[in-house]
C-alpha cells in the first residue's frame, strides 16, 4: 500500500535521505507471508538507520573534537611562545605599568586596563540604546516600519572593523574634538573627581572615542539578540497583561524581562566578547599610548591594538614573548567573561525555575 | 563552445611554451621584509615582468620578519630598513646592498603658520618629541622663527604606532642630537613616547592625526608628506642651513656619502652636504652570498640590476630617492657575490 502523498513528501527522513523508501508497517491488509518479508525488510532497514547514525554521530563527534582540540592547541602554543616572558616577570607581568621596548621591560597593566575600560564604557553606552531599539522594534514600532528597520541593524553588523576605524579616525574624531569635547570639558572640567576624567587637550582620538566607536559596533549585535529573545515571549502573556491595564513600560518590566532575562544577558555577553577583542578599529582610533592616564580623553592602549601595531616589527626575544603573553591574558579575559555569563545565565534560570 | 575551449587550450600551450623559453634562463623569485619598500618593489616587479617576463613577488611583512625569512631560507631575498650588524651578515653570509632611500619629514599642524615656514634644529626637536616643550610659544621654538607668531598651544607629538623603519630613522636622528631624548624615548622601531604623544597606525595614520589635531607634529616618510600636502618643517642640516625636505636635498645626502663600507650602510643621517636632508635613509636587500639555487640567485641579482638602472623614475612618481649613478655602480659589484 502506498503511503499517503503528504506523508511521502513531509517525512523528514525522505527529504534527508532520499533513495530510502519508506514501507507502511504493520497495515491491517497485508497477507501472512508478505507480513515476514515486510519485517526482514524493515530489520534490514532499521540496521542500516542504524550504522547511518553510528557514522553521523561519529561524524559530527570529531568535528566537535576538533573545535576543543583547536582551543587547548592554541592555549598551550600560547603558552609556550609566552613563555620566555612569563619566566621574566612572573605573574607581576598583570600589574606592571611599563611597556618599553627600548629597554626590554613588559607589563601589561595598561593594555588590560585599556581594554576592560573601553570595553566596558562600549557596553555602558550600548546596552541601554540597544534595549530601546528591541523594545521599539517589538513593541510599539508600526509593521511596515519593522523589517526595514530590523535589517538596517542587522547590515551594520556586518560592516568590516576596518570601516569603522577609518570612519572613526578621519570623520569622528575631528567632529568629536571640536564639537563635543570642548563643551564636555567647559560643562564639567570643574567638578571634583569627573572633571579629571575629561581633561587634557581635546584632540579626539582617545579612550573615550575609542569605547563610542566600540559602542556602535556592538549595539546590532546586542540589539538583534534582544529583539529576537523579546519576540519569543507569548502573545498571550503579554496580552493578559495589557489586559489588566497595564502601560506598555509596565509590560516590559514585568512580563517581557523576566522572561527573558537569560537571552537578554547572553546578548550583553555577546557583545562584551567583541568589545574586548576588536582590533582594527580600536586600533585606529584609541590613540595607542602604553600608559594609563586617568583622562578619558587621553590616548591609551589595547591588548588587541597592542598586538596589531607591535608584532610586525617586533624583535625576538622578550618583546614576542610578551606580545605572546598579552594575547594569553586577553584569551583568559574572555574567557573569564563568558564563565561569568554563562554562570549569570545558570543562575537566573534556576531562580526562574525555567 | 568547443572552438571557445580550442581556443583556450591553444592559449594555454602558448603560454606554457613561452613560460617554459624564459624559464629556463630565469626563475621566479620570492623576497620578504619590509613594508617601507613594498610600494617600490612591487612596482619595479611589475615593470619588470613587462620587459623580461620574469616574476618576483614581494611580501611587505616587517624588517624583522624579513631578516627572520632569509636567514630561515624560505625567501630568495630579504628587505630590511634597519641595516643587518656586519656580525650577523658574516656569520649567516649574506649580501646586503642599498635599493632606494627615502626621508623621514616633520610635519606639523599649527594654524596661522605655513609649510616651510617654521624653523627647528635637531636638539630643539629632540625636546619637542622628548616631551620636554609642550607649548608651541616656548622661547626655545621662538628663537629659531624670528617673525613667526607662535601661538599659546598645546604640542601633541605624533608618532607611529606600529613598529617601522620610519621610527627607527627619525630616533636614531633625534637620539644623535640629544643625549636626553635617548635617555628618555630611546632609537628603534618602537620607543616610549612621551604623555602628550598619540599613535597612528603607518604613515597615513600619523599624516591623519597631524592633519585632525590642531597643535600637532609628526614625522612621516617625504611620500606621504607630499601625496597629503602637509606643511613641513625646516630643519637645520650639519651645514646649518635650513631645509625644506623634498626628493632633491635627500639625493644630495646621499652624495656626500661614503658606502664603502661593509653591507653597504653608510649613516646617512646629519650628512655634511649644504643641501643635505638630515633624516635621510637607505632601505636594503638580503641575499645569499652561496645561494643553493644558482637560477633564483642570478634572477635576484637581475631584478635588482634591472631596478637599479631602468626603475629610477618609478621610484621618484612614489615619493622615493633612487640611488646615486655612483652607489649604482658600487651595488652592481657588491651583487656579484651572490652566487
Amino acid at each position: 500500500m502506498p503511503l499517503p502523498a503528504f506523508y511521502e513528501s513531509t517525512c523528514p527522513l525522505r527529504r534527508v535521505f532520499p533513495q530510502i523508501t519508506i514501507e507502511p508497517i504493520g497495515t491491517p491488509t497485508v497477507s501472512e507471508p508478505s507480513v515476514t518479508a515486510g519485517i526482514d525488510l524493515h530489520a534490514r532497514q532499521v540496521r542500516k538507520f542504524r550504522l547511518q547514525d553510528r557514522f553521523f554521530h561519529h561524524s559530527t563527534q570529531v568535528f566537535a573534537f576538533v573545535v576543543l582540540a583547536t582551543l587547548v592547541g592554541i592555549l598551550v602554543s600560547l603558552t609556550i611562545e609566552a613563555w620566555p616572558s612569563l619566566k621574566a616577570f612572573g605573574p607581576s607581568f598583570l600589574w606592571t605599568n611599563i611597556w618599553s621596548v627600548p629597554d626590554d621591560e613588559y607589563g601589561a597593566l595598561a593594555a588590560i586596563y585599556g581594554t576592560v575600560v573601553t570595553s566596558v564604557l562600549a557596553l555602558l553606552i550600548a546596552v541601554p540604546i540597544s534595549f530601546g531599539i528591541a523594545l521599539f522594534l517589538t513593541e510599539t514600532c508600526p509593521v511596515w516600519l519593522r523589517r526595514p528597520l530590523g535589517t538596517a541593524i542587522e547590515l551594520l553588523a556586518g560592516i568590516p572593523s576596518i570601516v569603522y576605524g577609518i570612519w572613526g579616525l578621519f570623520v569622528f574624531a575631528p567632529l568629536f574634538a571640536d564639537h563635543v569635547q570642548p563643551p564636555l570639558q567647559a560643562l564639567l572640567g570643574d567638578v571634583p573627581i569627573i572633571g579629571s576624567w575629561f581633561s587634557g587637550p581635546p584632540i579626539g582620538v582617545g579612550i573615550l572615542t575609542a569605547s563610542i566607536v566600540l559602542s556602535l559596533m556592538v549595539i546590532p549585535f546586542i540589539a538583534s539578540v534582544m529583539r529576537d529573545v523579546f519576540e519569543t515571549v507569548p502573545h498571550v502573556l503579554k496580552e493578559s497583561a495589557y489586559g489588566v491595564g497595564c502601560t506598555t513600560w509596565e509590560v516590559v518590566r514585568n512580563v517581557v524581562l523576566p522572561y527573558t532575562r537569560v537571552g537578554v544577558i547572553g546578548g550583553i555577553m555577546l557583545g562584551l566578547g567583541r568589545a574586548l577583542g576588536e582590533t582594527m578599529a580600536v586600533t585606529f582610533v584609541i590613540g595607542n599610548a602604553n600608559r594609563i592616564n586617568g583622562s578619558l580623553f587621553a590616548p591609551g592602549t589595547s591588548i588587541a591594538s597592542t598586538l596589531a601595531n607591535e608584532f610586525g616589527e617586533a624583535d625576538p626575544g622578550l618583546h614576542i614573548a610578551s606580545l605572546f603573553a598579552l594575547g594569553l591574558v586577553l584569551f583568559v579575559i574572555t574567557f573569564v567573561v563568558l564563565a561569568i555569563s554563562r554562570w549569570l545565565i545558570s543562575r537566573s534560570m534556576g531562580s526562574e525555575g525555567l | 563552445m568547443r572552438i571557445l575551449n580550442k581556443l583556450a587550450q591553444g592559449t594555454t600551450v602558448a603560454a606554457l611554451g613561452l613560460a617554459f623559453s624564459v624559464g629556463a634562463l630565469a626563475a621566479d623569485i620570492t623576497g620578504a621584509g619590509a613594508t617601507f619598500p613594498y610600494a617600490v618593489y612591487t612596482k619595479w616587479a611589475e615593470a619588470y615582468q613587462t620587459a623580461t617576463g620574469n616574476k618576483v613577488n614581494y611580501q611587505g611583512i616587517g624588517s624583522s620578519g624579513g631578516v627572520k625569512q632569509i636567514r630561515a631560507k624560505t625567501v630568495d631575498f630579504g628587505g630590511s630598513d634597519a641595516p643587518v650588524k656586519d656580525a650577523i651578515l658574516d656569520e649567516a653570509g649574506l649580501v646586503q646592498v642599498p635599493t632606494v632611500m627615502g626621508g623621514v619629514t616633520i610635519v606639523m599642524n599649527v594654524p596661522g603658520i605655513a609649510s616651510g615656514k617654521l624653523k627647528l634644529d635637531g636638539a630643539t626637536a629632540a625636546e619637542i618629541f622628548r616631551g620636554a616643550i609642550t607649548k608651541w610659544n616656548d622661547p626655545a621654538i621662538a628663537k629659531l622663527s624670528p617673525g613667526v607668531s607662535l601661538p599659546n598651544l598645546a604640542i601633541t607629538v605624533s608618532h607611529r604606532s606600529d613598529g617601522s623603519g620610519t621610527t627607527y630613522a627619525f630616533t636614531h636622528y633625534l637620539a644623535k642630537q640629544s643625549a636626553e631624548f635617548k635617555r628618555d624615548v630611546g632609537a628603534g622601531n618602537t620607543v616610549n613616547w612621551p604623555s602628550n604623544a598619540v599613535g597612528g597606525k603607518g604613515n597615513p595614520g600619523v599624516a591623519a592625526n597631524v592633519q585632525k589635531i590642531k597643535g600637532a607634529i609628526g614625522y612621516v616618510d617625504i611620500a606621504d608628506a607630499m601625496k597629503n600636502n602637509m606643511s613641513f618643517v625646516a630643519l637645520k642640516n650639519k651645514a646649518g642651513n635650513y631645509i625644506v625636505p623634498n626628493q632633491d636635498s635627500v639625493a644630495d645626502a646621499a652624495a656626500g656619502a661614503d658606502f664603502k663600507v661593509k653591507g653597504m650602510a653608510p649613516d646617512l643621517l646629519d650628512q655634511t652636504h649644504k643641501n643635505a636632508w638630515p633624516i635621510t635613509s637607505a632601505t636594503y636587500m638580503l641575499a645569499y652570498e652561496k645561494g643553493s639555487d644558482a637560477a633564483k640567485q642570478k634572477s635576484v641579482v637581475d631584478f635588482f640590476t634591472w631596478s637599479l638602472n631602468n626603475g629610477q623614475k618609478l621610484a621618484a612618481d612614489l615619493g622615493f630617492v633612487a640611488l646615486p649613478p655612483n652607489v649604482v655602480k658600487m651595488v652592481e659589484a657588491e651583487m656579484k657575490k651572490i652566487k
